[in-house]
């Protein structure tokens, strides 16, 4: 039962390219400017929308960091005449899921509810209500601070926290993807309602609005839709908000902190790639070959499947409107911690020099080919897809293109990709975990 | 974004959450092959994707004293490598197929999953007949994974505070039966467990017998059931030890436990022994925990969020779980995270004045109405994940309860009554059953970012 014989069959398979599973995205703009992303399905009774805005974490500034996360916070504590308790208790009542969502780039609100009309209509009118007409309340305010401060404080105890606000500080200084999304405990405590008022009235505004909707509605249903939970947003005459260029790291950081906790957590990295960079397929697949391919990679291999040091081992890139990280994590046993250091930097330096191999490259395409249809085999991973190439502005065509976009990458193209933007000279490391005494 | 990789040990609380309002809808096909191996495939056409999971009826609870652990170190040595595949190969073969593959032990069961485009799925129920009967466990290749389970153990348990205290907790509220032991083990037992441990476990308890195939996703259930009488079918069953049933005695007291560790806010967790569902069509007081859960936490202006979060501010966060499909002694949790300055005290006296309440006054149709709102959307907004729906066979299959009785427990929760809801309050939530554990937060030493010595620097 040797893997030969499967092997010829797949190879067939991925010849064949994926069962084309090609997704008939619509879309169109609403009266007020919104795009709009929307696929009609209507295999099961539910509608999942969501609404998002350029107004995540990378739109605060150093001494208010924080406003954006605490913005989206409170959408949903108290609207248009609504107290927080009615809000959840009227959705609960229809069954109705409501999610509020504040990343980097991007934050606003999702809707999950049943399609039928006794439900849906409902949902729909609480969740416009929300976005168009916060109240933000003054009460409801300081104890979200109290909370999210006590959150923070018992966050900064715990080594991966210690570690990745180091590491994102060093990787992007004084670019805003530098800052913690949830703020500080010293620039939380500073946040006013007015604050909030402000950046709501600036980035909530539906000229830079996208919808996502997937599920039992039709075209014309999902129109009326769109134009209702974007009609009475902010509206502002300014330009759009827009984000500095990453600058590239001069040279590596170091640093090494330390905690009692019986593991080091390791994390290595640099800024790497936007959103829609043409690098982005190479070093996809490349990175699938190196730590994004689970079992089967290089350093999940050299680190954990060869000498046991980790559980888990990994490396991705994090596209963003601007240069997002190409991170590289691990935790070890705290006496281990300079062995697994050595072992994953000789295998990035490999990778970089080297590049895959022939069967590496081969492999890597098959698998992310091949399950290419098993991102998209649920209506919340579809909704995903609408949502991130309606805010990022890949093309419509982008789900088809995938699986000829990952065909298409060679090994000079990861070669060439990864030199341009990973360094290993030029790494930021940082290490939680070890007192530096004890690492012979 | 960051890859996490799974060979994960399940836990009590994951359990709790995957509670009795879970259940979904359309009919399966089920079969038996004359080994007596069981197979349960649910159609869904929505993509041209199957998910297939072989469940094995073993889990920690099937360990002894002494090799905690052992059934999830054997579940990560199952892609190790078997007479005809090299370790690793389980891995790359699925890989290279398009397919995504993992596993997961709890304290009554052993997963192993593989996801693929529905052409695919001979190929994972070959691998996996074939790791069910010829797994070859080399003493070098456990040498090297028993060190990785070790640092998940550290990743997992030894290094978060919140996790000790769950840990206490079981240690705690069960003293006879086996749920009272981690999942990942105990480290002193994973340090000394050998390949003859793992070897053991596998010869006893991976049969035919003992497994459950389930698949769901855009396929025939007549060609599953061939698939897996052409490479299940040969493997002959086995006699399966007899399981003692290690009923837990009747408690006697309240038991509390203090964990000490490096955090800043104290944390809470009250458990009460409960029953979970035997029985899906004569049961009704599970149904009624079921409910007691949602009045208390089912929505953000549940019970105990609207009181002690956002009424008096005395707790952070708060919770409560009801692990129901089990195969031993349920609990019952009740958690809150006192906010700065409050103590842990403080949350409990809040956490036991909810219960009385509900103990005095029951709870209201609307409260009820609306847990029941929740539950038959999330029967719908299930389906949407096919992963999902053959878990929830499974574990049900598991737990002694079949997986046709899920719209039964759909319609018993509608039917649950105020009265019920009351009556389950009172009759379990008594002082002198109640298990707590509080974690007692402990400072860091000042820390300071300091250069790395030579040993450590990394490259240049």
């Amino acid at each position: 039962m040797g893997a030969e014989r499967w092997l010829t069959g797949l190879l067939l398979l991925a010849l064949a390219g994926p069962a084309a599973a090609i997704l008939p995205i619509q879309h169109w703009q609403t009266a007020g400017g919104a795009r709009v992303y929307f696929v009609e399905n209507h295999d099961l009774p539910m509608l999942d929308l969501s609404v998002e805005f350029p107004a995540g974490s990378a739109y605060d500034s150093a001494e208010k960091s924080g406003a954006a996360a605490m913005t989206n916070r409170l959408l949903q504590l108290g609207a248009d005449g609504m107290s927080e308790d009615e809000i959840a208790r009227r959705l609960a009542d229809i069954g109705a899921q409501l999610g509020a969502s504040s990343e980097t780039d991007r934050a606003g609100l999702s809707l999950r509810t049943l399609s039928s009309v006794r439900e849906r209509r409902p949902a729909l009118d609480i969740f416009a209500r929300i976005l168009r007409n916060p109240s933000f309340p003054q009460a409801v305010l300081e104890r979200e601070k109290a909370r999210l401060i006590g959150a923070l404080k018992e966050a900064d105890t715990k080594p991966d926290t210690i570690g990745s606000v180091n590491f994102y500080r060093l990787l992007y200084r004084t670019h805003p993807y530098a800052l913690r999304s949830s703020g500080e405990v010293a620039t939380v405590e500073t946040l006013t309602r007015e604050d909030l008022v402000s950046f709501y009235r600036r980035h909530y505004d539906r000229r830079y609005a996208v919808v996502a909707l997937i599920g039992d509605v039709t075209r014309a249903e999902a129109e009326a839709i769109a134009e209702e939970v974007t009609r009475d947003l902010p509206q502002g005459n300014g330009a759009k908000p827009a984000l500095p260029g990453v600058a590239v790291l001069d040279d590596g950081a170091r640093r090494f902190i330390a905690h009692p906790a019986s593991q080091a957590h390791i994390l290595i990295g640099t800024p790497g790639i936007r959103r829609g960079d043409p690098d982005y397929f190479p070093l996809f697949v490349g990175n699938h070959v190196l730590g994004g391919g689970g079992f089967v990679s290089r350093i999940i291999e050299e680190v954990r499947q060869k000498r046991g040091l980790a559980y888990a081992a990994y490396s991705y890139f994090s596209p963003l409107q601007r240069a997002g990280p190409f991170v590289i994590g691990m935790q070890t046993q705290r006496e281990q911690a300079a062995e697994a250091l050595r072992v994953v930097d000789a295998t990035l330096r490999e990778f970089v020099a080297s590049g895959p191999t022939e069967d590496e490259l081969r492999d890597a395409k098959r698998n992310i080919i091949g399950s290419f249809p098993l991102r998209i085999d649920s209506n919340r991973k579809i909704h995903g897809y609408l949502a991130l190439i309606g805010f990022y502005q890949l093309p419509l065509s982008y789900l088809e293109d995938f699986s000829g976009n990952i065909e298409r990458v060679t090994i000079a193209d990861v070669k060439a990709a990864f030199a341009r933007r990973v360094d290993p000279d030029r790494m930021v490391t940082v290490v939680v975990g070890p007192e530096p005494a004890a690492v012979p | 974004m960051s890859k996490v990789l799974m060979r994960a040990a399940g836990f009590a609380v994951a359990a709790a959450l995957l509670a009795l309002s879970q259940t979904s809808h359309a009919s399966t096909a089920e079969s038996r092959l004359a080994n007596g191996m069981r197979v349960v495939v649910k159609t869904d056409r929505r993509a041209p994707v199957v998910v297939a999971m072989v469940w094995y009826q073993v889990g920690s609870v099937d360990e002894v004293n002494g090799v905690t652990g052992v059934a999830h170190v054997l579940e990560h040595m199952m892609f190790k490598g078997t007479k005809t595949t090299k370790p690793g190969e389980f891995s790359r073969i699925v890989s290279a197929a398009g397919g995504r593959e993992n596993a997961f032990t709890t304290r009554d069961t052993t997963s192993y999953f593989e996801t693929l485009q529905s052409s695919q799925l001979e190929l994972a129920l070959k691998l996996e007949a074939d790791r069910m009967n010829n797994l070859e466990l080399l003493p070098e290749e456990f040498a090297k994974e028993i060190k990785v389970v070790m640092e998940e153990r550290r990743w997992r348990t030894e290094d978060r505070p919140r996790s000790l205290v769950f840990e206490a907790l079981m240690a705690t509220a069960l003293t006879a039966h086996p749920y009272r032991r981690p999942v990942i083990g105990w480290m002193s037992d994973l340090k000394n467990m050998t390949a003859d441990d793992a070897v053991d476990f596998y010869r006893r308890w991976y049969a035919p017998n003992n497994a459950l195939l389930v698949v769901v996703g855009d396929v025939e259930p007549t060609e599953v059931f061939a698939l897996a009488e052409k490479h299940f079918g040969p493997i002959p069953a086995r006699t399966l030890p007899v399981r003692k049933p290690q009923n837990e005695p009747v408690q006697r007291g309240e038991r509390r436990v203090t964990i000490k560790a490096p955090a800043e806010l104290p944390y809470v967790v009250m458990a009460f022994p409960v029953p979970p569902l035997r029985d899906a069509e004569r049961d009704w007081e599970p149904y009624a925990l079921d409910m007691l859960t949602a009045v208390l936490d089912g929505n953000e202006a549940a019970r105990l969020n609207r009181t002690l979060v956002r009424g008096e501010r005395v707790a952070n966060s708060v919770g409560a779980g009801y692990d129901g499909i089990s195969r031993g002694p349920g609990l019952f949790y009740l958690i809150a995270i006192p906010t700065r300055g409050r103590s842990a005290a403080d949350v409990e006296t809040g956490l036991r004045r909810e219960m009385a309440k509900i103990i005095e006054e029951g709870v209201t149709d609307e409260e009820l109405n609306r847990a029941k709102a929740q539950a038959v959307a999330a029967q719908v907004y299930q389906r949407d994940s096919m992963f999902f729906q053959a878990q929830q066979i499974g574990s049900l299959e598991m737990a002694g309860i079949p997986h046709t009785t899920i719209d039964v427990q759909l319609e018993k929760l509608r039917a649950v009554t105020p009265d019920q809801v009351r009556d389950v309050a009172r009759k379990y939530f008594r002082d002198e059953a109640l298990t707590i554990v509080e974690l007692d937060p402990q400072p860091l030493p000042a820390r300071r970012p300091v250069a790395p010595p030579e040993g450590m620097r990394h490259g240049r």
